[in-house]
């Protein structure tokens, strides 16, 4: 794996002050054009919002000027602009369904509560974790914690199934999606995982076509996840998840063998499955089929799995056009489901291709920046997990905005800090917290070894206190 | 509200988003920029070439004066001389270092001296051969004079 070593390390605690007061702007005011919109008014709470707002984003900029210096400049302000600009659309859409008779509405109050909670959890990710490595020492438990995640909605009692998927559990009064919060659990098992035993599966093998395939004996946990991930689409009928859990691990075993033939066996297995199960399961089989077929008056028209969603979709983004409606002019509310699932169709209706370009545009440099956050931290660890989770969150957004724009099969899958729902924001922003504090360990100066070179030549690094040379030497 | 503002405002925001973007890029042109190259060849020219043979050695581009060796281990290996004297031996710390057992440490010392080149020996074990003279005091070094020293013959070219 390679590092790069810039040669002069800025803090860039300025120009992320900077980017945030952007960002910030972005928010609000699309809050205030959505009040424009809709009303005609700026609406008349412009003020406390704001400022609730700016004391979030604050709040993570004094936490990271406390505990990690020299975190990446432009990761909290991407997130906070999407987070923002999610945020008002869902007030938009509040204030359509508010209209409505009969229709569930309080989406906006209750997503700035979990927006508060998030900002709230991240500091607190940042101020606990001091050093990303001490995630290695769960290695195991991440993984049980993670499974056990994925598995709860299949529990009797905890779990609930809505609209065809059972990815819901209830606690209490409190619901959520776990498996939000186990991509997390399951990368830091993979990353801890993996870099332990790349080798066995980087290396042992014999080569086929160019191809360095892995020996039939360490395709053990490949096959695990694999069959874990075709679990979830069986019994919890959750096509995303499912995707998501293994295409995570594809990709983080492709960092960290650097073998083409793991994506191959990876993409080989995905499909076997993908064509099995939509052969085998209806609500699979109309998922596909409403991909194809959408325009067919009887796949339209079709109840349950049927393409109506959609392509109403469609329908919203193609009146926005290239500069959109407006924010507050067009009509998403049309859609079901319009602020979780169908938010992107929704803001490319009032923002148009242009405004949805920028949007996916901030998601693709977060995305970056994760990966350039892996190639710079030195240990391997923090590269295997750093590259798992941008990968998890750009993946994320391509499986739903592939979806919405029907280039791939529809899967319920929110789209990351946009969309409606707790569960996923509250995921987003942990995410969001590791990746500040891997990326402060990527670009802070390395620490002046003082080499004591003996009579042989060889430098020995002087003794420091590094907390994974207590568990072995990270390659 | 007029429609014309709430155009403006429309298109304004997409603005305002894009500069958002673009602005955020800006900051992260160092990952494009940041990372220093250093060029081998270029911090090559700086070294005196000592271990096996260079045939890719820089040429000068005006002709500048340079050591040449034309026999020995070292054939080909050149030398670029500046206003500093050059020392020939077996010594790590020489400029030209000859890997030669017939050759002393610190072997020889070409230096200028008021605009010409002098060839002085160092006290060595075998001598250095101006032609076929020893070297006894300090002497003036023409161009394309072969000296020898140890198993290798160094030459002035300009």
């Amino acid at each position: 794996m390679t590092t790069i070593e810039p040669h002069r390390v800025r803090a860039g605690r300025g120009s992320e002050l900077g980017l945030l007061l952007l960002a910030l702007m972005v928010g609000i005011g699309a809050y205030a054009l959505v009040g424009l919109g809709v009303e005609g008014e700026v609406p008349a709470d412009v003020v406390g919002y704001s400022t609730g707002l700016t004391a979030l984003a604050l709040l993570m900029h004094v936490v990271l000027r406390w505990r990690a210096p020299y975190a990446d400049p432009v990761i909290l302000p991407l997130t906070v602009g999407l987070n923002g600009v999610g945020l008002a659309m869902i007030y938009r859409l509040d204030l359509a369904y508010a209209a409505k008779p009969n229709h569930d509405s309080g989406f906006a109050g209750r997503q700035l509560a979990w927006t508060a909670i998030s900002v709230a959890l991240a500091a607190a990710v940042l101020i606990l974790l001091r050093d990303h490595r001490t995630l290695r020492r769960y290695t195991y438990t991440a993984m049980v914690v993670g499974l056990g995640l994925v598995a709860l909605p299949l529990v009797p009692g905890i779990g609930q199934q809505i609209n065809g998927a059972r990815i819901w559990a209830h606690i209490g009064p409190i619901g959520m999606q776990p498996a939000e919060f186990a991509k997390i659990a399951l990368a830091v098992f993979f990353a801890g995982y993996l870099v332990t035993h790349r080798d066995t599966l980087a290396l042992a093998g014999s080569k086929v076509l160019g191809l360095q395939l892995p020996r039939a004996r360490d395709l053990g946990p490949i096959i695990i996840v694999w069959a874990a991930s075709l679990a979830v689409l069986v019994f919890e009928r959750d096509l995303g998840t499912s995707l998501l859990l293994f295409g995570m691990f594809v990709a983080m075993l492709y960092l960290a063998t650097e073998r083409l033939s793991w994506v191959v066996i990876g993409l080989l297995l995905f499909v076997g499955g993908a064509a099995l199960a939509a052969t085998a399961f209806s609500h699979v089989g109309a998922r596909f089929e409403a991909w194809l077929h959408a325009f067919d008056p009887d796949v339209y028209g079709r109840s349950p799995g049927g393409s109506g969603q959609l392509v109403q979709g469609l329908f919203g983004m193609a009146g926005g056009g290239l500069f959109g409606t407006g924010l507050g002019q067009g009509r998403p509310d049309m859609v079901p489901y319009a602020e979780s699932d169908f938010i992107v169709a929704s803001l490319g209706e009032e923002l148009g291709l242009t405004g949805l370009m920028a949007l996916l545009m901030i998601s693709l440099v977060l995305a970056e920046r994760g990966l350039r956050t892996a190639i710079g931290v030195r240990d391997g660890f923090g590269k295997l997990l750093a590259g798992g989770l941008a990968f998890v969150v750009a993946f994320q957004t391509f499986v739903v905005v592939g979806g919405v724009t029907r280039l791939i099969p529809l899967t319920g899958l929110t789209t990351p800090f946009l969309a409606y729902g707790g569960s996923s924001l509250l995921a987003n922003w942990v995410i969001v917290a590791l990746l500040l504090r891997i990326s402060n360990d990527a670009r802070r100066p390395a620490p002046v070894v003082s080499a004591l070179t003996p009579a042989g030549g060889i430098p020995v690094p002087a003794p420091q206190d590094d907390p994974t040379e207590r568990f072995g030497r990270v390659r | 509200m007029s429609e014309l503002t709430i155009t403006l405002l429309r298109l304004g925001y997409l603005a305002l988003l894009w500069i958002f973007v673009l602005s955020a890029i800006a900051v992260l042109r160092r990952d494009l920029y940041g990372t220093r190259i250093v060029e081998r060849r270029a911090a090559r020219k700086r070294v005196v070439p000592e271990a096996a043979p260079q045939q890719d050695a820089p040429r000068p581009k005006q002709q500048a004066l340079r050591l040449v060796v034309t026999e020995g281990p070292l054939t080909g290996t050149i030398v670029p001389l500046g206003s500093s004297s050059v020392l020939i031996g077996r010594a790590p710390g020489c400029t030209l270092v000859l890997d030669d057992d017939y050759s002393s440490s610190r072997h020889a010392r070409i230096f200028p001296q008021s605009g010409s080149w002098f060839v002085e020996d160092l006290g060595s074990t075998n001598g250095t051969f101006l032609g076929d003279q020893r070297v006894e005091s300090p002497t003036q070094l023409a161009t394309g004079t072969p000296v020898r020293v140890g198993q290798s013959v160094i030459e002035l070219q300009r």
